[in-house]
């Protein structure tokens, strides 16, 4: 293939996927988009097989198995994952991709004349440097991405692991780092490679087991993002546009996720990385003195929600935990042969990642559009005659609005207590992550329904 | 406002690449560029834009595929296969045939594993996620 043609594929490549990302701005045409993403995909294999084609039988036969094996394994787990695995399975697969940057810059490293950027020992050093940063982001995001995967998929526990002085053992680990690659860019010998890669493995590691298991959600969006930056290092290094456009993509969307979920949360980027909020010490207004909630039984609550004629749901992370979803859904269809009117209402931060909600919601086959989010639904509270709480409540705390001295005062929340009347499905009247008590449970016009949050809604519906 | 804020990026991100694509081919023509190098500034502008690009493209994602778009941009940032593509073709026999072609080799296959787990895996379930959002329909 003629060279001029090979950067206008990779560009082709890359516009497909801002395409793919451009199509998840509504569901219609978001499975277009994704077809357009493995378009770009086949693009980039192709175009590079034939420009570096393989000259030996053995290369061949690494590449069509390496592609087999990897894509089977793929495709398997594509396919099995329970929905409600989906935040641990986007954690692993970060780890994929930022261990895969530090493989291709050690490869670059070991054999810079397939890379075009020089011979062993004279490599260009704008050229290490990209190396030496792709790998060390692929590191941190590796190693992150694992004890995010653990604590995730509860292999570890959720709870901030804090390390005394940490802040200074991250900051010798960093200025380490920084004296590495120079010493790596004047060297260019494989101990220092290895020494950068080592040290941001340890950094990974360190930066995420400070941070509680409900930060999850900023955690998982700072890692998609990482992975980005390491992509768009090599991506330099190989001076290959499809992969600096991608790394620039995937990087700025996990940025704007953090945001995003940092906001819904109202914390400061920073506070999140420096960790140690979630599963902390229970606040000053928990224990302490009992005052009375009113409880209430599934039949209770089936015989006031068939007797409204607006009913918001709200869920959160407990609805995953508890896979309550499909319950959820028959009872709201119950609901809605009653001629209740139905909506769900999703806070920016409910469950483990972002729109960790929505896509159990639609799996459920909950039409997206009785879904609504925090900032559309807010207004209509006053005129609703019952919510269903189901697995959350943090996000529905009132306390966020009117108690200063509260640890989440300032966070959006949803104003449930505005309504007729609240139905607060939880397994126990605990706090929630943030370890602080919900007024909402002491009002008037609520009824606490204790219990499982799948068994209860069933038996719920079943009352209807 | 945006949708005129993107094209507008979409359209000098294009530029940019064009222009660079010109220029890597005049490189080729002009012996594959002295040192052997990539022209840094070129590229590094095709970065910032797509920067910006990305910035709106984003923005733009409704909040109820925020899993799917996590998902989808994990295959894509998969691409970085074509660094472990090139890394396995080469030729342990190469004219230097030092030890580190084959390192190079070995490391280029466990990436280009890796990678092809993220790319089936990260567009499947991301298909498979998407394929469960549908409309009232009724």
């Amino acid at each position: 293939m003629s060279g001029e043609f090979v950067p206008l594929l990779y560009l082709v490549s890359g516009v497909l996927f801002i395409l793919a990302l451009r199509g998840l701005s509504s569901p219609e045409t978001s499975r277009q988009g994704n077809y357009m993403g493995m378009a770009g995909m086949a693009i980039a294999v192709v175009t590079t097989l034939a420009v570096a084609r393989p000259e030996t039988g053995l290369s061949w036969a690494m590449i069509v198995g390496g592609i087999a094996v990897g894509g089977g394994i793929g495709a398997v787990i594509a396919r099995r994952i329970p929905m409600t695995a989906m935040p641990e399975l986007v954690a692993a697969f970060h780890s994929l991709v930022g261990m895969a940057a530090v493989l291709v810059a050690a490869a670059a490293f070991y054999a810079p004349e397939a890379f075009g950027i020089g011979a062993p020992g004279v490599i260009r050093v704008a050229s290490l440097v990209e190396m030496s940063l792709g790998a060390a982001i692929g590191a941190i995001t590796f190693t992150g991405s694992v004890i995010a995967f653990a604590k995730l998929s509860g292999r570890m526990s959720g709870a901030p692991i804090m390390l005394p002085a940490r802040h200074i053992i991250n900051i010798a680990l960093a200025i380490g780092l920084v004296t590495c690659v120079v010493l790596f860019c004047q060297e260019q010998t494989p101990v220092y490679f290895w020494a950068i890669v080592a040290l941001s493995l340890l950094l990974g590691v360190l930066i995420i087991i400070p941070i509680g298991g409900a930060t999850m959600p900023v955690v998982i969006s700072m890692l998609n993002s990482y992975s980005g930056w390491a992509a768009a290092g090599i991506g330099f290094t190989l001076g290959n546009t499809a992969l600096i456009v991608t790394g620039a993509l995937v990087g700025s969307s996990g940025a704007i996720l953090s945001y995003i979920m940092c906001k819904g949360m109202n914390r400061s980027f920073i506070s999140v990385i420096l960790g140690g909020f979630g599963g902390e010490t229970a606040g000053p207004a928990a224990g302490g003195e009992q005052k009375p909630v009113k409880l209430g039984s599934a039949e209770d609550a089936a015989f006031l929600m068939k007797n409204a004629s607006r009913v918001i749901i709200v869920p959160g992370y407990g609805m995953a935990v508890a896979q309550a979803q499909h319950a959820l859904r028959e009872m709201a269809e119950g609901l809605k042969e009653a001629g209740v009117e139905v909506k769900y209402a999703i806070h920016p931060v409910a469950g483990r990642m972002p729109g960790h909600m929505n896509v159990l919601l639609a799996e459920a086959n909950v039409p997206y559009d009785e879904v609504f989010e925090l900032e559309d639904i807010n207004s209509e509270f006053p005129q609703t005659d019952v919510v269903y709480i189901i697995g959350a409540n943090d996000v529905v705390n009132p306390a966020a609005e009117d108690d200063p001295s509260s640890p989440i005062y300032g966070m959006p929340v949803l104003q449930v207590w505005k309504a007729g009347t609240v139905l607060f499905n939880k397994r126990s009247l605990a706090t929630g992550y943030a370890g602080i008590d919900n007024p909402v449970f002491y009002r008037d016009n609520t009824m606490m329904v204790l219990g499982d949050a799948k068994k209860m809604t069933e038996e719920i519906a079943k009352s209807l | 406002m945006t949708k005129r804020t993107l094209y507008t990026g979409l359209v000098l991100l294009a530029l940019a690449m064009l222009s660079d694509a010109m220029w890597m081919g005049a490189a080729h023509a002009a012996e594959a560029g002295a040192e052997g190098g990539h022209d840094f500034i070129s590229q590094f502008s095709i970065f910032v834009l797509a920067v910006f690009v990305g910035y709106y493209v984003v923005w733009s994602v409704t909040p109820a595929l925020h899993t799917p778009l996590m998902s989808v941009t994990n295959a894509i940032s998969s691409v970085i296969v074509v660094g472990a593509l090139l890394a396995v073709a080469v030729e342990a026999a190469d004219a230097v045939g030092s030890s580190g072609h084959v390192i190079a080799k070995v490391l280029g296959l466990i990436a280009l594993v890796l990678a092809s787990v993220n790319i089936f895996g990260g567009f499947l379930v991301t298909q498979r996620m998407l394929a469960m959002y549908r409309r009232k329909d009724r």
